[in-house]
């Protein structure tokens, strides 16, 4: 195997955050794989969300690591129908309790937060409709789609999460070809584009923006969407070690930008007065990127900059506004 | 009254908290009218309006989760595309209920009325029963909550009625007066339910471990709700004073041959059993009303004089034994002592009238096979045009 070279300043900058609750709802003992950040941030999501709140979660990871009958990792009700479906299943919840608040069932002042939980195949591509009607239809819930850019829980298949050049188990990189041929679906525009009051990006790697984030989305008056970057080790051919690490590299390097929209004003939530990190930094430590030549290297370094420059020009106008 | 208001009535009267339905004809009217009974405060529901069947349904499964009682209807390409999630409301075990516009199946497409679209969900899991006119289509929505939510169910129910033939059809219906249906369906509070106070996991991953036990479960679940649905059929009678049957039968008790059917046709061929009967043959008809679970000692029972049964069937199964009807009475009774021969073919496909002469056919059929002892051809439709 080839050595994979390791970022050594900053490698153990990783804080102990005391202030957070030591309550768990997504408690250990589950079946992900060592330093899965998916489930590091499902961990972060409920702790900031506590005991009042329903889980929907779509198939995938996430479902599969945490549910195996008789076993359960979660500490609140959890519901899980089917692939597609989850902000399906969670828009008829949302409009039950709703009802049932309404007709005396359930109390009129009851206040329960309603978290729903895809991966990125689940939600850009074949839940991307469900998601749309959740949102547009206004059910108050907090839409988190966990990106580990690949269906990972089928064998880290290409998603249209996917990034530009990555070699998954269908888009795989070979003799005529570089893996990924096209750029990541942006799901935060299409989730901002139904008008809905918050919306951001996150990451595990950055606990306690995470969690801000998370409360901003609950406290909000509507449909609330989440896009969490989550590092895959297993999908990506990097070392458990390095997923706090990664994380960071993919903000710093400005691949996954951390930004929140709310109520239409756009705002970078990562200060970064030296610029944006040189991108190799973030790809060398990847199997899935290794083949990556300087050519595409080239077009995925002008790419990220450029969108990069564009949130923060819609940063600058909607603050403005 | 038509029909599919009188559907609407039901869900009105049964008080549902939640309608998640997206349209397509024939189901339109019903949610339609749902829709404004909402909008004009009658009904005091969440009325979803969702951007698929999928959703509708897996909406549904969604709402029944906290406890609240929930409503759906939907027609042929509806169905298929919610075919996925059909399967999990039953294995959930959510009482929704459906009241299903019976339509043809595309393609090519077609908005007309057979039974292609419910024999598409033979083995999903539901509680399955049949409607063959307006008062009954009412009578059993009504029905489907009690039945489904009952503890010792905990099943969804859909309730098939021909569109167009009955959907859309202005007949004489009676509606109970509010008061006079009060208690007939007590209130619904499963044992579980997504509860922040009462933690539970709902839907985990059946491992190889339980997935056969859960199914083994299902299926004794499915079966037992026979009890309750004739616990249900026979506190109807005696509250309203209609009678329903799992098996429904005219004149069979001496017929030599009769014919068998599901939905609307089954007055029709009363009709055409009085006719043959006024020229001296003795002919029957039968109704398969419980479509799921089978009632397979009633059909039995209900057949046992027949010397021939004539079946028809209103969906095709392409390249098999017969249409789907057919197969699964023949099958049915097989294990009888002395089982009456069951042949029988297809007629009333997409909307296509079936006239009085293709019954005569029907019954022709089940005579020349006594006298000849040769089983029609696979696959016989009746009124294909040559
Ligand atoms: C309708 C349907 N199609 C395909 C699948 C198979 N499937 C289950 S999980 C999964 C991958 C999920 O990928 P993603 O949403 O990215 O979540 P992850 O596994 O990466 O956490 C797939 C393809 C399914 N369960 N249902
Ligand atoms: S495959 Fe990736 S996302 Fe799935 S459990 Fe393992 S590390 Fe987590
Ligand atoms: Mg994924």
């Amino acid at each position: 195997m080839t050595e994979i070279t390791r970022p050594k300043e900053g490698f153990l900058n990783v804080f102990a955050y005391r202030t957070i609750s030591r309550d768990e709802y997504f408690v250990r003992g589950h079946r992900a794989c060592q330093g899965c950040g998916p489930a590091l941030g499902l961990r972060l999501i409920m702790k900031e969300a506590g005991p009042n709140t329903i889980v929907v979660n779509a198939t995938g990871c996430m479902e599969i690591i945490s549910s195996p009958y008789p076993y359960t990792a979660w500490n609140v009700p959890w519901i899980h129908v089917a692939f597609e479906n989850a902000a399906a299943v969670a828009s008829g919840l949302e409009a039950a309790l709703k009802a049932m608040r309404k007709k005396g069932k359930l109390p009129a002042d009851e206040k329960t937060n309603i978290i729903v939980f895809g991966g990125d195949g689940g939600t850009a591509d074949i839940g991307l409709q469900a998601l749309s009607g959740a949102l547009i239809r206004g059910h108050k819930l907090l839409y988190v789609c966990y990106d580990n850019e690949a269906y990972m829980n089928t064998g880290v298949q290409g998603s249209s999460a996917t990034p530009f050049g990555a070699s998954t188990t269908t888009t795989p990189a070979g003799k005529v070809s570089f893996g990924q041929g096209y750029w990541k679906k942006n799901l935060v525009a299409i989730a901002a584009a139904h008008n809905i009051p918050y919306t951001a990006t996150a990451c595990p790697s950055y606990p306690l923006d995470l969690m801000r984030k998370v409360r901003k989305a609950l406290d909000a008056d509507g449909p609330t969407f989440l896009h969490m970057f989550s590092v895959c080790p297993t999908g990506w051919g990097t070392p458990p070690e390095l997923t706090i690490r990664l994380g960071r590299l993919a903000a710093e390097t400005g691949v996954f930008p951390l930004y929140e929209i709310d109520h239409g004003k756009y705002k970078m939530t990562l200060n970064q007065p030296e610029g944006l990190r040189p991108i190799e930094d973030y790809l060398r430590v990847q199997k899935r990127f290794r083949h990556l030549k300087e050519p595409e290297i080239e077009v995925i370094r002008k790419r990220v900059k450029e969108e990069y420059e564009r949130l923060r020009k819609l940063e600058a106008f909607t603050q403005e506004a | 009254m038509e029909v599919s208001l009188a559907i609407a009535e039901a869900a009105r009267q049964a008080d549902v908290d939640v309608v998640s339905a997206y349209p397509i004809t024939p189901q339109t009217h019903i949610v339609e009218r749902l829709a404004q009974m909402v909008a004009d405060g009658d009904l005091k529901a969440s009325f979803i309006t969702v951007e698929s069947e999928h959703t509708a349904m897996s909406a549904a499964i969604g709402a029944s989760m906290p406890g609240a009682r929930v409503f759906t209807s939907t027609s042929s390409q509806g169905l298929a595309l919610m075919n996925e999630i059909v399967f999990l409301a039953a294995s959930m075990r959510v009482p929704v209920v459906m009241a299903l516009a019976n339509r043809s199946l595309s393609g090519p497409i077609s908005i007309w009325n057979d039974h292609s679209d419910i024999m598409s969900v033979r083995d999903v899991g539901w509680v399955s029963l049949f409607a063959n006119n307006g008062q009954e289509a009412y009578d059993l929505t009504l029905m489907a909550f009690r039945i489904g939510e009952d503890p010792r169910v905990m099943l969804p129910v859909m309730i098939s009625f021909d569109g167009f033939i009955l959907t859309h059809m202005i007949e004489p219906i009676y509606i109970f007066d509010d008061a006079e249906i009060e208690g007939f369906i007590p209130p619904y509070n499963p044992q579980f339910k997504a509860d922040p106070k009462t933690p539970m996991t709902f839907g985990p991953v059946g491992v190889p471990e339980i997935y056969t036990e859960a199914h083994k479960q299902q299926d004794a679940a499915l079966r037992g709700s026979r009890e309750v649905i004739d616990e249900v059929f026979a506190d109807f009678e005696k509250r309203f004073g209609r009678r329903y049957n799992a098996v429904e039968t005219y004149m069979t008790d001496d017929a030599d041959v009769v014919l068998l059917s599901q939905g609307s046709v089954f007055e029709t061929t009363q009709l055409s059993v009085d006719e043959l009967r006024k020229e001296g043959k003795k002919v029957g008809a039968v109704e398969l009303r419980m479509w799921r679970p089978f009632p397979f000692a009633d059909l039995q029972a209900a057949l046992k004089n027949a010397k021939v049964v004539v079946v028809l069937d209103r969906a095709v199964s392409f390249g098999g034994q017969a249409g789907p009807l057919m197969s699964e009475v023949r099958s049915a009774l097989y294990p009888m002592k002395d089982a009456p021969p069951v042949i029988g073919g297809i007629a009333g496909l997409a909307g296509r009238d079936i006239m009085m002469e293709h019954y005569r056919e029907f019954f022709d059929m089940g005579y020349r096979y006594l006298e000849t002892g040769k089983e029609p051809e696979v696959i016989t439709i009746v009124g294909l045009r040559q």
